[in-house]
């Protein structure tokens, strides 16, 4: 090699192609590690670029295939051609205030205009999502935009002054110094308290189609008020799209999350994927105290047999289990299908989930996992 | 600054004398472990250590300390956990104590400046692990779980790692005279943050080949037999292929070698096994699992 170092940059932009974070930062510790290494031994050469240019276990599956490939058998790989992404269209926070399209007499004075659109906004809020128009589901889009969703609290490690509680050492101190010495009141703390963690759960398979994207704008909505909100999707397979949904544009934030779901409108293993939820992160830390709500009709192709192990299991991890039916809205339902059935023994509440109101009053239940404790009764 | 790391007399060279000088202290290193001690010893950089509970990530520093013969300071992160209890603190009831006496000397006339000057000092200074490894270095630092601490503190340890200095208002600033070698783990509970992972290393670790998980205990336990050792590796690398809820890491193979070897066995029966299961598997439904499996089929050789 003439120069190492353009061949060394040439390797991280394939590796950035790939799909990994190799920014600059990266690319200069993998520099400086291939100093301190032989570079004539290709394990040293891997290593130095694995320690320093992967970032997450994803990451080495991709890295090992662009090494053999750009070490192993020299394919020269050009750099300029990047995929072009169209640019989702962003969305308008504040287009709440103009009527949707197609709205029939609507040309009168603008008061009359206004209040015709509340008496909407009321209606579209407790009409099934499944059944909106398009124009409806564009003006959905929009409150969803608008619903302030704060996480639960639980109780913090650290605390916070107060008038009553414990003793505060350090600001006692500070207190007597001010006067020499002199005994000063006594300052206390209270434990304080911060958000808890919120885990959704989205049933993207067939069944769920009409409420897949509200759902998922729902849980863009918790995600931008929760910092440690996670948010899967499940059907054949788990995904993970908080990091998606962590786009602050909910246009942005959708498209994302839909490219990295593969099996939108797939079929549903609910037991398999929840058990692939709860190895892979759920025992690990995701769901422990957590609050988790679970978006599925139940309709399972797999044994519910399993699928009521892993709920098992969830619920002894998690703080509470809700179970959100946009199905359980109809008239006439019973929790009859084989994975609800399994299901239903290790969830806290269930609740229907098919309109906007409802999906507020799911709030309210995760916000006070108690008052689910209180009504649990009535639905089991 | 990196005056007294260049010094040390047992600092390795090559990435293979590293993994030889683990070897000595029982660690056995693969490749990738050794270069990834090595280039952190190197670079000054700090080494973050992902893999599945028991693949080694924590024994790694301590062999770490124990080869570079250094001093090993831990960290263990919890959620909540704050500056106060990982960089300094001051020790409030004897400054108290310090106050009273104070003023009990001065007869009322108490000057409160010099008071305050002298209750901040190093004297009533808690150093709490992360000073203490800036003050101590070179050492080898282990930050242990530190996907438990919160985002808030991540940023704080960042600072600290990537500046080798903290300063105390009171005092000033304390800087390292050698960067202490950072490890720090993560068993994945919680995404940590890009910026922390970009300042370090990265390594993730898998559980060991049989070869050397063969090895790991015959080099910890010298008391087992060639046979025995490879039984239990081998059962454990059966068990890690069933769909457990937890597998077991070099840990639990380690504590069932143990376990067998108090008993005084020689060999692993499907009986012996059945009654020692508890040392590997933690979970009742995983010892269904392996109940019906049969233990005699993940003992066959």
């Amino acid at each position: 090699m003439a120069d190492p170092l353009s061949g060394l940059v040439g390797f991280a932009r394939t590796l950035r192609h790939a799909g990994l974070a190799c920014d600059p930062q990266r690319v200069q510790a993998y520099a400086a590690a291939v100093e301190q290494l032989d570079v004539s031994s290709p394990v040293e050469l891997y290593w130095a670029g694995r320690l320093t240019l992967c970032s997450e276990p994803d990451d080495l599956a991709r890295y090992d295939a662009a090494f053999t490939a750009w070490f192993g058998q020299r394919i020269s790989v050009s750099g300029s051609e990047r995929p072009v992404m169209p640019q989702p269209q962003r969305s308008k926070m504040a287009a709440l205030v103009s009527p949707p399209d197609g709205q029939p007499g609507v040309e009168s004075s603008d008061d009359e205009e206004l209040r015709v659109f509340a008496s909407d906004i009321e209606v579209l809020h407790h009409r099934d999502i499944a059944d909106l128009t398009v124009a409806e589901r564009d003006h959905l889009r929009q409150l969803m935009t608008l619903l302030k969703l704060d996480p639960p609290r639980r109780t913090a490690l650290r605390a916070r002054p107060a008038r009553r509680g414990r003793l505060d050492g350090h600001r006692t101190v500070r207190a007597m110094l001010a006067t020499g010495g002199e005994p000063a009141r006594l300052r206390h703390v209270r434990p304080a308290d911060r958000p808890r963690r919120v885990v959704l759960l989205i049933d993207v398979s067939g069944s769920m189609s009409p409420y897949a994207d509200a759902l998922l704008r729902f849980a863009h909505a918790v995600v931008r008020r929760g910092p440690s909100t996670e948010v899967f999707t499940v059907g054949t397979r788990l995904t993970r799209v908080s990091r998606q949904l962590r786009l602050r544009d909910p246009e942005e934030a959708l498209a994302a999350a839909g490219r990295a779901v593969p099996d939108f409108h797939g079929g549903t293993r609910l037991g398999e994927t929840l058990r692939a939820f709860l190895d892979r992160w759920g025992q690990r830390g995701i769901a422990r105290q957590a609050i988790v709500v679970v978006f599925s009709d139940g309709w399972e192709r797999g044994e519910a047999d399993l699928l009521g192990e892993q709920m098992a299991r969830l619920r002894r991890l998690a703080k509470a289990v809700l179970w959100v039916n946009p199905h359980a809205g109809r008239a006439g339902y019973a929790p009859v299908q084989s994975g609800i059935a399994a299901a239903l023994p290790f969830v806290d509440v269930l609740l229907a989930g098919h309109s906007l109101a409802t999906l507020r009053r799911l709030w309210s239940h995760v916000r006070d996992p108690q008052l689910s404790a209180r009504t649990e009764v009535s639905h089991a | 600054m990196t005056a007294s790391w260049d010094q040390l007399p047992s600092r390795p060279t090559t990435p293979a004398e590293l993994a030889a000088a683990l070897e000595k202290t029982g660690y056995l290193a693969d490749d990738g472990i050794a270069t990834a001690g090595f280039l952190a010893l190197r670079m000054h950089r700090p080494l973050f250590c992902e893999g599945e509970p028991g693949t080694g990530k924590t024994s790694l520093a301590q062999a770490l300390a124990q080869v570079l013969d250094v001093p090993l300071i831990r960290l263990q992160c919890h959620e909540g956990i704050d500056a106060s209890q990982a960089l300094y603190d001051w020790d409030f009831p004897r400054q108290l104590l310090h106050l009273r006496a104070l003023e009990a000397a001065s007869d009322g006339k108490l000057d409160a400046d010099a008071a305050e000057a002298s209750l901040y000092t190093e004297r009533f200074l808690l150093a709490r692990p992360l000073l203490r490894a800036l003050q101590e270095s070179p050492c080898v630092l282990l930050v242990d779980e530190v996907d438990r601490a919160d985002d808030e503190f991540e940023a704080f340890l960042l600072e600290v790692l990537s500046e080798h200095a903290v300063s105390v208002p009171e005092l000033g600033e304390i800087r390292a005279e050698a960067p202490p070698l950072a490890v720090l783990t993560s068993n994945r509970t919680r995404e940590v943050h890009d910026a922390l992972k970009r300042r370090c290393l990265y390594h993730w670790l898998e559980h060991p080949d049989l070869g050397r998980e063969v090895a790991i205990l015959r080099s910890r336990l010298p008391g087992i037999g060639g046979r025995l050792a490879e039984q239990v590796a081998m059962a454990v690398r059966r068990l890690r292929e069933m769909e457990l809820l937890k597998p077991p890491g070099v840990a639990e193979s380690l504590d069932w070698a143990e376990a067998l070897l108090a008993l005084g066995k020689t060999e692993l029966d499907a009986e012996t096994a059945a009654v020692t299961l508890g040392a590997v598997l933690k979970y009742r439904e995983d010892a269904d699992r392996a109940q019906n499996a049969g233990l005699a089929a993940l003992l066959a050789s």
